[in-house]
This record gives C-alpha cells, structure tokens and sequence, in this order.
C-alpha cells in the first residue's frame, strides 16, 4: 500500500471541497427549477345554474374547481356532466347535438354520451360526474365511487 | 497549463485553429507587482457579480411575470413559495449592488493610479459606458418588483428625465409608455432589462474585456520609473488567476450572507391612487444626484433649477468619459495635477452628498 503523501492529502481535501462547494450551489438552483405545487380548492359540489339555461340538446364547458367539465342536456329532464378533457392528449372535447356524441376535435375521438370511449384513438373513458336537479337548480359533485 | 498544451484534445484544436496566440498569452502574460496591485482585482469582481446576475437573473425569468396585477405576486411567489427563491432573488438584489460598488471602486482606482492613458483611452471609454448600462440596468430592475418605493422611484427618476430641454418630454413618454408610470412602463422596463440593456452590455463588455486582453495590465508610473531588475511579476496563468478564483469565492460568500442575513424588504404593492409614502428614495447610487438636485433653487437665471441640475451631471458625465482626451495643461505634470484634483473633487461630492442624503 503506497503511503498518503501530504501533497496527496490536501489535493484530495481541495477536490472534496470543490465538489462540495458546487453541490451546495447546485441543489438550490435544481431545486429552485421545479415549481412548487399550487394547491386549489377541489369542490365537492358545484351550482351551475337553473333547467331554463341550458336549452334540451345542447352543452356547455364549465370548471369544476381546476377541471374542465362538458355539462350536457340531452333529454327534457336529463343532464350529465363529465370530464371535458379528452383522454387521448388533454385536448377539450365537445358536444356533437347532430349525432348526439361527445368527440374530440384535435384526432377524431368519439365518446358516447356515458363518456365511453367507441372510437377513434381515446384509451379510456371520460370519467362521470353525478347530476342533480333540484327545483330546477342543476347541483353537479364528484362521483365517489 | 503546460500539461494541457501537450494533450492531444489541444494538439486536434490547434491543427484546426492555430491556438499559438492563445498559447503565447497564457504562458506569457504577466502581472506587475507593486502597492497598487490590489486595485487589479475590482475590475476582475465588477465582472464576476456580473455573472451572479445573469446566471440568477435568468432563473428569476422562471417564475417572474410582468404586469401591474401579476409582478408583485409573482414575486411573493417567488419568495414565499418556489423552492430557495427567497435566495435567488436576494443574491440577485445584493449582488446588484455589490456589482455596481465595485464598478465604482474599479473606476475610480483606475482614474488616480492614471490607467487610462494612452494606449487605454478607449478602454476607459468602454469602461465607462459599462457604468452607465450598470445604472440602467438598477433603475429598470427596481420597478420589476412593481412596490411602492419602487413605483415612486421611478415616477421621480422618469420626471427628471423629463425636463431635460427640447427632448426631455419625448425621452419621458417614451420611457414610460405613455404620460404617466402604469402598467405599460413596468412592461417597457422589463424588456429594457432582460432583453435591450443585456444585448448591449454583451458587446461592450466583449470589447472592453478584449482591450484588457490585448493590452495587458497598466503598470503605474512609479512602477514604470522602477530599473528592470527590480520589476517584480507574477505569471497571469495560474497565479493571478488562482488569486482572482479565491477572491472571487469570497465574494460569493459574502453576497450569500447578505441574501440570508439581510433580505431586501418587498413592502406593499404599488397603488397608482395612493399618495407617495415618505421617504422615497432611489437606490444608492443615484442618491448623489437625487440629493443635489433637491438642493437647487427652483429658477437660476432664466432657466429652471432642475434642468440646470440635469444638464450639469450630463456635462459633467461626458468630461468623464472623455478623461484620456482632456488636456488642461499643455505640461502632462500639470495637466495630471488638475486632473487628479478633478477626480478627488469629484469623488468628495459624491460621497459626501450620499451620506448627506441619507442623514436628512
């Protein structure tokens, strides 16, 4: 075993402070880079408004908390809400009333009107919310399953 | 560095870019050693706060957002919740100061030890229009934050420009954006010191850095008289260099400390309705001349006090500048007397309106 010189020693003490001093620099600005989460209110419920707004076959994208959702009436007393971001690549989906189908604009996605995905490249369904109407007002909250 | 010339990585450059005067100067040049020597290393400081500030003025571009309902939030943002941001954008206001501390010194080191004369004329030029893109790069930063002391600053330091004669008016809308300091100024501001004020300083350091290079340390006059034998040197590479690195980390240790001991207050946000708080003042370096024009009679002669103010600091900046050019005296003895009375004077009015502006 070869002896540790003097010299030796303060180079490997130099090099160990070195790399010390640019980690000590370096852990701050790495850190500093990666954004601090922001934390919104998720409602649990949400009042989107009364029956006489939304007129029978249409739809409308509303937020819920940070999450788009499609609110849509298809049916004299029926309204569903779902998430509004396709599953595909997070585009923001729409209501087709002539053909009574949710699709996705940016690859051709179609969903039917449970938020199944039938065709087109989508891998999962969109997620449901649950609907009620009471004296007309329209209550939407998530659906815990 | 000799091991590195004789590697293969240099020899594959060299065949391809002739490095022989990169070579020449790294083993070649030299540094004079003598009483002054000290005053080498503020230039070498100037430039390494510098780089402090580009290096964290770029990360505060990660999260800083311009904009009268989003700048100051974005700073508490920054400091309350991104992760060492409270550190990123201290560092970045100390180092600020720090920086412009010692343009200052480096300057006026340069002036009474003489270092810009002939062949350094230009040199000193350059130099000088670093100081002035120094100061316009605090004036602009010290809006971003978009508070109070911060907003009335600038509506005084925008009004000053303003009456300077014939296109002082003009100078003043432009820099604001319109007639009064809003929203459209913090924008203007902000493009003025992350994009236009960087671009140029970039060229203008380049040259003068080059000049250095060039020309090589002043040696001062009493040096210069010194018989050869007694000139002592030291080697640039790696002597000057390793002396340049310790003091360099030095100063690093100590802008941290300032960012952790004594962090810059973000005080309340700016309100274009509210009356002006008191104790408005502009930063320190403009303390000088904010202080000597407070000083001025409202009307000398038939001119206004204020723009007789401007018109001197502007005259007086430009005799500065031009220093290496100025001749007095026809004898250089003389001549460099005046001159040396000059800068003493000048540095007395300085230092002595600061402190009287911060007393009063």
């Amino acid at each position: 075993m070869t002896k540790l010189g003097r010299r030796d020693f303060v180079n490997y003490l130099l090099g160990f402070g070195s790399i010390s001093a640019l980690a000590a620099i370096a852990y701050p600005i790495g850190r500093f880079l990666v954004p601090p989460p922001i934390r919104e209110a998720e409602p649990n419920s949400l009042k989107v408004g009364t029956l006489d707004d939304f007129p029978v076959n249409s739809s409308k994208i509303i937020r819920f908390g940070r999450t788009p959702v499609i609110l849509i009436r298809d049916g004299e007393e029926n309204m569903r809400a779902l998430t509004a971001t396709c599953t595909h690549l997070d585009c923001i989906v729409q209501y087709s009333s002539d053909r009574q189908q949710i699709i996705c604009a940016c690859h051709n996605g179609v969903y039917d009107l449970t938020g199944k995905n039938i065709s087109g490249p989508p891998p999962k369904p969109l997620s449901e919310f649950s609907v009620k109407v009471i004296d007309k007002e329209i209550i939407i909250s998530q659906n815990r399953a | 560095m000799s091991s590195f010339f004789d590697s293969k990585v240099f020899n594959w450059l060299d065949e391809r870019l002739d490095l022989a005067p990169v070579k020449e100067l790294v083993n070649h040049k030299k540094v004079p050693v003598h009483h002054h020597t000290v005053w080498y290393y503020m230039g070498g400081v100037t430039l390494f706060l510098f780089l402090i500030q580009v290096f964290s003025g770029i990360l505060l571009l990660m999260y800083y957002r311009p904009g009268e309902n989003s700048a100051y939030e974005s700073l508490q943002f920054i400091t309350s919740k991104v992760y060492f941001g409270w550190l990123i954008r201290n560092v970045h206001a100390w180092s600020a100061n720090l920086m412009v501390f010692f343009a200052f010194i480096h300057m006026f080191s340069v002036f009474f030890t003489r270092a810009y004369k002939k062949p350094r004329e230009l040199t000193w030029v350059t130099g000088f229009l670093l100081l002035v893109l120094a100061m316009g790069f605090g004036f602009s930063g010290y809006l971003l934050p978009w508070n109070e002391l911060a907003f009335f600053a600038t509506k005084v330091g925008t009004d000053i420009a303003g009456v300077v004669p014939f296109i002082g008016e003009k100078i003043k809308i432009i820099l604001r954006g319109g007639d009064d300091v809003t929203g459209a100024t913090l924008s203007r501001f902000f493009g003025i010191h992350v994009a236009i004020l960087p671009a140029i300083t970039t060229i203008i350091l380049g040259i003068h850095l080059l000049f250095v290079l060039r020309q090589g340390m002043s040696e001062p006059e009493v040096f210069e008289e010194l018989p050869e034998k007694k000139k002592k040197y030291i080697h640039f590479f790696p002597d000057f260099v390793l002396r340049d690195a310790l003091l360099w980390l030095n100063v690093l240790i100590v802008v941290l400390a300032l960012a952790v001991f004594f962090p810059w207050d973000l005080g309340l946000k700016a309100d274009p309705l509210a009356s002006a708080p008191v104790g408005i003042r502009p930063e320190w370096y403009f303390m000088f001349m904010f202080q000597s024009l407070k000083f001025l009679p409202p009307h000398i002669l038939f001119f206004e006090g204020e723009t007789l103010g401007v018109l001197f600091f502007g005259a007086v900046g430009a005799l500065w500048m031009l220093i290496p050019f100025v001749k007095f005296r026809k004898e250089a003895v003389s001549n460099a007397k005046i001159l040396t009375y000059f800068g003493l004077g000048s540095l007395i009015f300085i230092l002595g309106m600061t402190i009287f502006g911060y007393l009063v």
